[in-house]
């Protein structure tokens, strides 16, 4: 077991900066998200912790021990990638058995490795089989095996479960992180979809073009994001952001509610009037699109009720809608910034 | 009934068709592969005689079979002894291809960007100077190093001709195994090389027979560089040593020729037989997905 840590990690390849300084330290044994858009550098930053690339500057430490000269071989890692990369000409077995034979470990001690590895991710019935006799989940799980079986400091995975359709993606993510929890290997999960990060990360570390945005727990990067990016980027729908003097002033969805919803107290609580655009039915929820009229035009927003509640108001209507005073988030408007609370003219 | 029984007999009728025209095709193809060793394999156990009379079938025996075109072709000539030569130059050649084309295709398929696009052309480009443009200054580097009239002559010209055509071949190859197959190996445990060696090689292994066989084709064929370089008729390869002894003026010993063709060309034959279902296969499957 082991912590990793990155200390200012730069990397640029020619002109693109695809990392610009990442300070990122996970704790031992938890399952750290890494969660950005594409492009971001998630896959750079997972790359550079294996010893795949060199960074550009910057520190990789692994079990508090600076491994940057190390290559990836001596750094007792595994990694998933997020082809699988399994070997075509070996077998499941061959695939499984790659990692301990390469270690130098004896034939009947491997066997027995493999069995166990097999048996945790429930292959094997397919380890004489070859890869590409293999359906996508059974791959996913040869891949996980193989990178588990020497049990490693570290587990890196980058996007594991983007080949696999919806469904089977919900019971491999479920499957994965009870595996994680029995093993209690430190984990490193690269991913670009916020449910999977919300639903699977002890904390998320949020990165946007190459900067390291926000670490925290999923609920506080949901709470309490740093900036705007952040608050954009986590939700479905996501925050709205709305612009005030100077401030952007930001609340989520699900807090913005027609005045006949809201429990809030007048002297705690912000009033806006919409004008209702039109209502979508996403089964569970509703969501309800409208403009808010400011100082600077319209803007749109976005509220969430859920459908049990019967509906109060309806599209072309102009309604009062009211966000309780806690649950409002405000930004600078030039830096994007998380600042103090305050008052604004509506 | 009787108009469902004509139509099911149109159909039954229209497959049979099918599958006449289908092996028909594919006789026709295998005879115009196989025609070149059926005439050398008659040819070879004809009498002269029967050979040069007009009226006779060719494809029949006239006159008694007889073996006199082999021993002419083993004990008046050094058939042997040339065909050893060519087997030693053809596997040397083949291992000093495999020892650079194999390192240099890896490096030139790993090198990204515009230097190893033009530097992988350029290789290629020099597979394209024709021998008997280059037989003269390079016949004066073989004489610098005191190489005339030594089968070594070969074994360090012709991997000039078959190092750029491989290294381009294998260049291919390696590029369309995905990176992460070889990143997997080393975060495994292994180095490049190691990763190079269990990861790469095996999986390439039906571009290395390509060229493999290219390499040892090209040897047994190649003219020129054997009939400048060598000079006595010990050390003579099979291309030049069987035209050189079996045409005598406007003499030819059809039978002794064709028996030597037939000898030299039959093992490539099997070898590519034995390895056509990995040639296909390497050609054909994707690695990862
Ligand atoms: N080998 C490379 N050469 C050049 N640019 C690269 C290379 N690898 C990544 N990049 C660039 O670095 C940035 C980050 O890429 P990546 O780490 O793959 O992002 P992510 O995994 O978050 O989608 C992108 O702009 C990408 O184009
Ligand atoms: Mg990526």
């Amino acid at each position: 077991m082991a912590t990793v840590e990155t200390i200012g990690i730069r990397k640029h390849f020619g002109d693109v900066v695809a990392l610009d300084g990442v300070d990122l330290e996970s704790k031992e044994g938890e399952f750290l998200v890494l969660l950005g858009p594409s492009g971001c550098g998630k896959t750079t930053l997972l790359r550079i912790i294996a010893g795949l690339e060199q960074p550009s500057a910057g520190d990789v430490m692994i079990g508090r021990l600076v491994v940057n000269h190390l290559p990836p071989r001596a750094r007792h890692i595994a990694m998933v990638f997020q082809s699988y990369a399994l070997y075509p000409h070996k077998s499941v077995f061959g695939n499984i058995a790659f990692p301990l034979k390469a270690q130098g470990m004896p034939k009947a001690e491997r066997a027995k490795k493999v069995e166990w590895a097999a048996t945790m991710f429930g292959i094997e019935r397919l380890l004489g089989r070859k890869p590409r006799e293999l359906s996508g989940g059974e791959r996913q799980r040869v891949a996980l095996a193989r990178a588990m079986v020497r049990e490693p400091n570290v587990f890196l995975l980058d996007e594991p479960l983007s080949n696999l359709d919806a469904k089977l993606r919900t019971s491999a993510r479920n499957e994965l992180l009870q595996f994680q929890r029995s093993v209690g290997t430190t984990t490193i999960y690269v991913t670009h979809d916020q449910v999977e990060a919300m639903g699977m990360g002890d904390r998320i570390a949020v990165m946007h073009q190459g900067k390291l945005r926000q670490l925290g727990t999923p609920q506080e990067i949901y709470d309490e994001p740093n900036d705007t990016f952040v608050a954009g980027f986590l939700g479905s729908p996501s925050m709205n952001l709305v612009e005030r003097e100077d401030v952007i002033v930001g609340f989520r969805p699900e807090t913005f509610l027609p005045r006949a919803l809201s429990t809030a107290p007048r002297n705690a609580s912000v009033r806006f009037q919409v004008r209702l655009l039109r209502v979508e039915s996403l089964g569970s929820d509703r969501l309800l699109y409208g403009v808010l009229r400011g100082p600077s035009g319209e803007q749109q927003v976005i509220a969430k009720l859920s459908s049990t509640v019967p509906l109060p108001v309806h599209p072309g209507e102009t309604e009062e809608f009211v966000i309780a005073t806690r649950d409002l988030r405000f930004f600078d408007r030039d830096t994007g910034l998380r600042t103090q609370a305050r008052s604004f003219s509506l | 009934m009787a108009a469902r029984g004509s139509r099911w007999n149109r159909f039954s009728v229209l497959r049979a068709l099918r599958e006449v025209a289908h092996y028909g095709v594919v006789a026709l193809f295998a005879f115009f592969a196989a025609f070149p060793f059926l005439w050398m394999l008659i040819t070879t156990f004809k009498q002269t005689r029967d050979l040069l009379n007009r009226g006779n079938n060719p494809f029949l025996y006239n006159e008694p079979a007889t073996i006199e075109n082999l021993r002419v072709l083993f004990f008046e000539t050094q058939f042997a002894q040339w065909m050893w030569n060519t087997a030693f130059v053809g596997l040397l050649v083949v291992v000093i291809t495999l020892a650079l084309a194999l390192p240099a295709g890896y490096s030139l398929a790993r090198l990204t960007g515009r230097w190893g696009e033009s530097l992988g052309i350029g290789i290629f480009l020099t597979y394209l100077v024709p021998p008997t443009l280059l037989f003269i200054p390079l016949s004066r580097v073989v004489a610098n190093l005191g190489l005339q009239d030594s089968l070594w002559s070969l074994v360090l010209v012709y991997p000039s001709i078959t190092v750029p055509f491989s290294t381009w071949l294998l260049m291919g190859f390696f590029k369309a195994i995905p990176r992460d197959l070889e990143e997997a190996a080393m975060i495994d445990g292994l180095s490049r090389f190691g990763a190079f060696v269990k990861i790469i090689v095996p999986i390439s292994i039906a571009g290395i027979l390509t060229v493999v066989i290219f390499t040892f084709t090209l040897v047994m064929q190649e003219f020129v560089y054997a009939l400048t370089f060598i000079t006595s008729s010990a050390d003579f390869t099979i291309s030049v040593g069987v035209p050189t002894f079996l045409v005598r003026g406007d003499v030819y010993f059809w039978g002794s020729l064709m028996a030597a063709c037939f000898i030299a060309s039959v093992p490539i034959a099997i070898l590519y037989n034995l390895f056509v279902d990995r040639f296909i296969a390497g050609f054909t499957v994707g690695a990862v997905k």
